[in-house]
């Protein structure tokens, strides 16, 4: 459990120094793999069974080996990197660039080596002015270190505050310069991507993660963790537990044992109702599911996944209905508009949560929750509506009883002693036409 | 040729494509002006060589570039989820309470705008609250009174 590959150090020293990160042997993994082959490099990380951790957990040597040789295209070739973390719950990138800079950049570098690309633009959340200062002076640092960049140029490209800019091609999109709404795909970025060229969009922790691999070798790495889900995971625990933090975990790992022992349990004692699992896309788990291994297939198993590795703890004073409106907010207020279903279907998704908050809804609301649910549900260009319909049905499957009880009562059971009782989100101070509301 | 121009042409040269300087010169240019007035997109438009309608566009879309005038400080409290099971909303009421306006408000005398703002990326530390862009971690409601002071008697 207390295998540190991504935040490996970093308690004991200040690794935001380029001296001390190259004291616990960094950048050699950079000489190892500049010895090598592109093609030797991507063939090592797809051995290591590395995959993505920004959330879709897609192989990552598998995206690098669909970037077109030079001779098939001969547009240059470039190497973004995700840093837009902004999925409610998880906040390990945030740490990862600000404790661990040189190894992010270090496995920046050896990936730019492996799929060949001379530029490296790195999106990041424009928020994090913190961990944007981090990666300022560290490649500050490295100016003058040419055997360190090898000619390689790394841009930090500071977002200005949107979650839909967190997936990829909305990503490439902000980075061009426009409004951030996602592209069809395909063509994927790795054939056409920033500037219509090649591109490989990774994930911050899969950038931490490369100069492990490629310093103990894919056999070694893939030794740690599950089927599956090799090597480890830091995971971001939040919400109602003693020790909320981050915690580098092996996959696989169970999620009792990361809320009662990494995390230290629930708050004054109480009892756990539910745990969000990878961050707010992904289904809830009911307290009566944690005995579950923390990795692909064992989640999957109930439908739900990692994400992005944020794990938000909630106690028993919680009402279903106010999370559901909360998360509904939440991608109603971040839908880009670009899809119908996303952008009038949170929206609809809210009203209706507002209804049997309010206790004014009526038993076909229920149902009709769920219906527009279903109408956004693989409809849309990006998973964002999708993710959100997909979580809140999860909340009326999981805590049917619930809802029904708002219904049945007229009024919500908890109400005000409930931690996310009328709480203001943003997009409640938007103002909106007052004759749309739901037809009762 | 304005100091912006100057520094809007060296971000273009970060890029292949001067496009990609959009984000970073809307943002020097809000620096500049307190938030992205007609003269800012202007003088924005200008330094990159497009229309003040474009870059109006992008600007719109994205929560950190203001079309209207904003505090010159800014005060943003996290409201989703994790930090609202640790009490961000009472958070936010005090803030109102102490800044005597209401969240998405300016105070009269222009100082201090505050708002509640979507995840932060800070949700084990929580409740965030992000002063003039820097993350204040695990603010509670009493901690609160201190931060308007800062923000009154400092500059």
């Amino acid at each position: 459990m207390a295998t540190e590959l991504v935040l490996a150090d970093a308690r004991d020293r200040d690794l935001t120094k380029l001296a001390e990160y190259e004291e616990v042997a960094g950048y050699t993994a950079l000489a190892k793999a500049r010895g090598m082959e592109p093609q030797a490099v991507i063939d090592e990380v797809v051995a290591s069974e590395l995959r993505g951790r920004g959330g879709a957990f897609f192989p990552a040597g598998r995206k690098w080996a669909f970037i077109p040789k030079p001779d098939q295209n001969p547009n240059p070739h470039y190497l973004v990197v995700n840093a837009d973390e902004s999925e409610p719950g998880s906040f390990k990138d945030n740490e990862i660039m600000a404790t661990v800079p040189h190894r992010f950049i270090e496995g920046c570098l050896i990936t730019a080596h492996a799929v060949e690309a001379r530029q490296v633009f790195v999106y990041i959340r424009g928020e994090y002015t913190g961990p944007y200062e981090v990666l300022v002076a560290a490649l500050e640092e490295l100016k003058g270190r040419d055997d360190l960049l090898s000619g390689v140029t790394i841009v930090l490209h500071r977002g200005a505050g949107a979650y839909i800019c967190g997936e990829e091609t909305a990503l490439l999109e902000s980075l061009e310069g426009k409004r951030g709404q996602p592209r069809t795909k395909p063509p994927f970025p790795a054939v056409e991507g920033l500037y219509r060229s090649p591109t490989v969009v990774n994930n911050v922790e899969t950038m931490a993660t490369v100069p492990q691999i490629i310093r103990v070798g894919a056999a070694e790495y893939a030794k740690l963790g599950v089927p599956d889900s090799r090597g480890t995971r830091v995971v971001s625990i939040s919400g109602h537990v003693q020790r909320p933090g981050n915690y580098e975990i092996e996959n696989g790992t169970s999620v009792r044992s990361l809320i009662y022992d990494l995390g230290g349990g629930i708050t004054g004692d109480r009892a756990l109702k539910a745990v969000i699992p990878g961050g707010s896309s992904t289904v809830i788990l009911r307290y009566d599911e944690i005995d579950v291994g923390y990795d692909f297939n064992s989640l999957l198993a109930l439908k739900t996944a990692m994400g992005s590795a944020g794990v938000v703890v909630l106690d028993d004073r919680c009402c279903m209905v106010q999370l559901g409106i909360r998360i509904s907010e939440f991608y109603e207020h971040e839908s880009c508009g670009k899809c119908t279903p996303c952008r009038e279907g949170t929206r609809w998704m809210t009203q209706i949560l507002r209804r049997l908050e309010a206790g004014d809804a009526e038993q076909h609301e229920l149902d009709l929750l769920l219906d527009v649910c279903d109408r956004i549900n693989g409809k849309c260009l990006c998973p964002l509506g999708e993710t959100a319909a997909i979580a809140v049905a999860s909340y009326v499957d999981k805590f049917r009883g619930e809802f029904q009880q708002h219904v049945d009562e007229g009024a919500c059971p908890f109400g005000d002693s409930s931690p996310l009782h009328n709480v203001l989100a943003p997009v409640a101070m938007h103002t909106h036409s007052p004759v749309a509301t739901v037809p009762a | 040729m304005s100091e912006l121009y100057t520094e809007v042409q060296r971000l273009k040269e970060s890029y292949p494509d001067w496009h990609s300087a959009m984000l970073p010169a809307l943002r020097l240019a809000q620096e500049k002006h307190g938030y992205l007035s007609p003269d800012a997109l202007r003088e924005c438009a200008d330094a990159l060589g497009t229309t003040p309608a474009i870059c109006e566009a992008v600007a719109s879309f994205y929560d950190m570039l203001h079309l209207r005038p904003i505090g010159r400080h800014m005060v943003e409290v996290c409201t989703n989820v994790s930090c609202a099971l640790v009490g961000a909303q009472q958070v936010l009421e005090r803030f109102e309470q102490e800044l005597g306006i209401s969240a998405g408000e300016t105070t009269p005398d222009g100082e201090v705008t505050l708002r509640p703002i979507e995840c932060l990326g800070g949700c084990g530390w929580a409740t965030i609250v992000s002063v003039d862009h820097h993350y204040r971690t695990h603010v509670q409601p009493e901690d609160v009174p201190e931060i308007v002071q800062e923000l009154r008697s400092g500059d």
